[in-house]
């Protein structure tokens, strides 16, 4: 009986690990065989010839453009919003709050990062209600809206990076500073920062790849179908992944199913070179690590 | 040296060395402290601005009709406890095919498995977290739900089972990587032990490294629950958005956070918005009581000394 069961444990394991595998292929599989033909001059610009198209000249419409542009700008734009937040906040949580002090605040920061995206999408929403019943009777979804909502959704992922890569640092770099009679706000700046930038740059990339896929946020908040590029920060825009969501549920024609396909295989492609820099920033920096043992 | 004596030497190296600091760093410290306190204040502020807007249902006395059963805003009734069971029931049930497959994945990594695979497998479960979400919703368009209905011929195939397949997948990797962490600490230093005593790998594994991993079994289960509530994307796109109690996987259903999403994109009434707010308020305290649960499991299991 034991035995039967220690083999059906074993034949689980077997199954489990590639059923997975197969799943993950078949998912791959799909979207380049779907995929990969659609990709050309036409799925990006539609009719609208390249350079006109590019500059903004001439509207595209149909076609991935608008949407390349709005991921890009909102991206941008919900770093440049978390980016200063997210890495003073790690870098206070590392290396200066005092004990207790530091348990409420990470406590807090954790539940940020648990929130579900639909929940600071909606909190915008709340937002931009509460200003029309207030100050701003015109206030509407925006760019710039959805960009400080995603910008709360990775501010989290940027404290925990720039945090852990601060505090895995080793002994030894602690102790330069203070060898060299540094004080604390000496050595963060000058050993342990330059020391983690690679890591920390890493969790960066990392939550730029959080910010470009992610659809809930921006559902509610100001992204809508044909946009065009986004015109300024309060206008609304187009994104590539809720151009899939919109194209999956009201496509019409082959061509617009054609234009789904290729529109997630560019999406995935984005975020899996976003992700493996990532990845690779923060090996090459274990490397140079082992390298100096 | 032993561990405790360590432990203190490596305690003094960490304490901070006081200098006096001059008014610069002294300045920046500050602002870094504000940046702080600022970011943790937003998930207060969060709740706060939710919990505002739900404020008159209280005040309405609508605060009862919201937890009945049927959702027909134009008729004035705004239940969301189809909503609510539509989540429990797939997050529930996606964790339930997940988990066994998570646990079979990390055996297979530590141990029962060829070794030369594991790095791969590895590297596929971290690939498999940059894969956008929307990008599994709209293959399992494409691909499940057509394959459900044509082989089991119930309805439209965007249903209960579709969707907590594909969640499933979802939330594999969150957690195949927590148990594995858990396992990497815990596995090397037991393998000795069990090997000296003629323990088989798969006994060593299931009756030794796994229980004493159970603190990480535990909090992989309940991350990936909380990581199922939020999900929006997949029951959006997958599970058919009918706003009924499920009872059979062939069901649609709609969960909380697709019902905000749908919502928000159609109707504009005041009365609805303040009912969706009440979702959202659901959501953030589910998702936040999961969260301090798992806050309350890992120093409960550092205090043990399970975790290091």
């Amino acid at each position: 009986m034991n035995k039967l069961l220690n083999f059906g444990i074993y034949c689980w394991s077997w199954i489990a690990t590639f059923g997975v595998f197969i799943v993950v292929g078949l998912l791959l599989f799909y979207l380049l065989s779907q995929g990969l033909p659609t990709i050309g001059k036409e799925l990006f610009f539609g009719d609208a010839p390249v350079w006109e198209a590019i500059f903004g000249q001439v509207r595209v419409w149909d076609a991935l453009w608008p949407a390349c542009v709005g991921t890009v700008f909102l991206v941008l734009l919900a770093a440049l919003l978390a980016l200063p937040l997210g890495i003073s906040s790690g870098i206070y949580l590392a290396c200066f709050a005092p004990k207790t002090f530091k348990r409420i605040l990470s406590l807090l920061v954790e539940l940020l990062a648990g929130t579900p995206s639909i929940v600071m999408g909606l909190f915008g929403f709340a937002l931009i209600l509460f200003l029309r019943n207030t100050f701003l009777p015109d206030a509407n979804t925006s760019l710039l809206l959805a960009a400080a909502c995603l910008a709360l959704l990775i501010l989290p992922y940027l404290i925990f990076t720039t945090q852990s890569a601060l505090e895995s640092l080793s002994d030894e770099y602690r102790l330069i500073g203070p060898s060299l009679g540094f004080n604390q706000m000496q050595t963060v700046f000058h050993v342990l920062i330059p020391a983690a930038g690679r890591s920390i740059l890493s969790g960066v990339v990392l939550s730029i790849g959080r910010a470009a896929e992610d659809t809930a946020v921006i559902m509610l908040t100001g992204v809508i179908a044909n946009a065009g590029l986004p015109q300024g920060l309060l206008g609304k825009f187009e994104a590539l992944p809720f151009r899939i969501f919109y194209l999956t549920a009201e496509y019409r024609t082959p061509d617009e199913l054609g234009s789904a396909h290729g529109t997630a295989l560019v999406l995935l492609c984005l975020t899996g070179i976003l992700y493996s820099s990532a990845f690779a920033l923060h090996k090459t920096l274990e490397y140079r690590w082992n390298q100096h043992r | 040296m032993t561990q405790q004596n360590r432990n203190k030497n490596r305690n003094q190296k960490r304490k901070r060395i006081n200098r006096p600091l001059s008014w610069t760093s002294k300045y920046v410290e500050v602002l870094l402290k504000y940046a702080t306190i600022f970011s943790a204040l937003i998930v207060l502020v969060l709740f706060g601005f939710l919990a505002y807007f739900t404020l008159p249902l209280f005040a309405e006395g609508q605060f009862a009709e919201l937890f009945s059963l049927h959702w027909r805003p134009f008729h004035g009734e705004f239940g969301i406890l189809p909503m609510i069971a539509g989540t429990l029931v797939l997050a529930i049930s996606a964790l339930l095919i997940a988990y066994p497959l998570a646990l079979g994945i990390c055996l297979f990594i530590h141990g029962l498995g060829p070794r030369w695979l594991t790095r791969p497998i590895l590297l596929l479960v971290h690939g498999m977290t940059g894969i956008p979400t929307v990008v599994y919703g709209f293959v399992a368009v494409f691909l499940l739900v057509p394959f459900l209905r044509n082989n089991f011929s119930h309805g439209s195939g965007f249903s209960l089972l579709a969707a907590s397949l594909t969640l499933s997948i979802l939330i594999l990797p969150t957690i195949v990587l927590l148990i594995n962490t858990q396992l990497e600490h815990i596995v090397p230093a037991l393998r000795l032990t069990t090997t000296a005593l003629g323990i088989t790998r798969i006994h060593e594994l299931t009756r030794v490294s796994l229980p004493a991993a159970s603190y990480g079994l535990l909090s992989a289960a309940i991350l990936g629950f909380g990581r199922a509530v939020g999900d929006t994307l997949i029951a959006l796109m997958v599970a058919g958005n009918a706003a009924q109690i499920p009872e059979r996987a062939f069901d649609s259903i709609r969960t909380l956070t697709a019902h905000i999403a749908l919502v928000v994109a159609t109707d504009s009434q005041s009365t609805t918005y303040h009912s969706l707010f009440a979702c959202g308020v659901i959501l953030f305290l589910t998702t936040t009581s999961v969260n301090l649960l798992l806050h309350h499991i890992k120093q409960r299991a550092c205090r043990e000394g399970n975790h290091e």
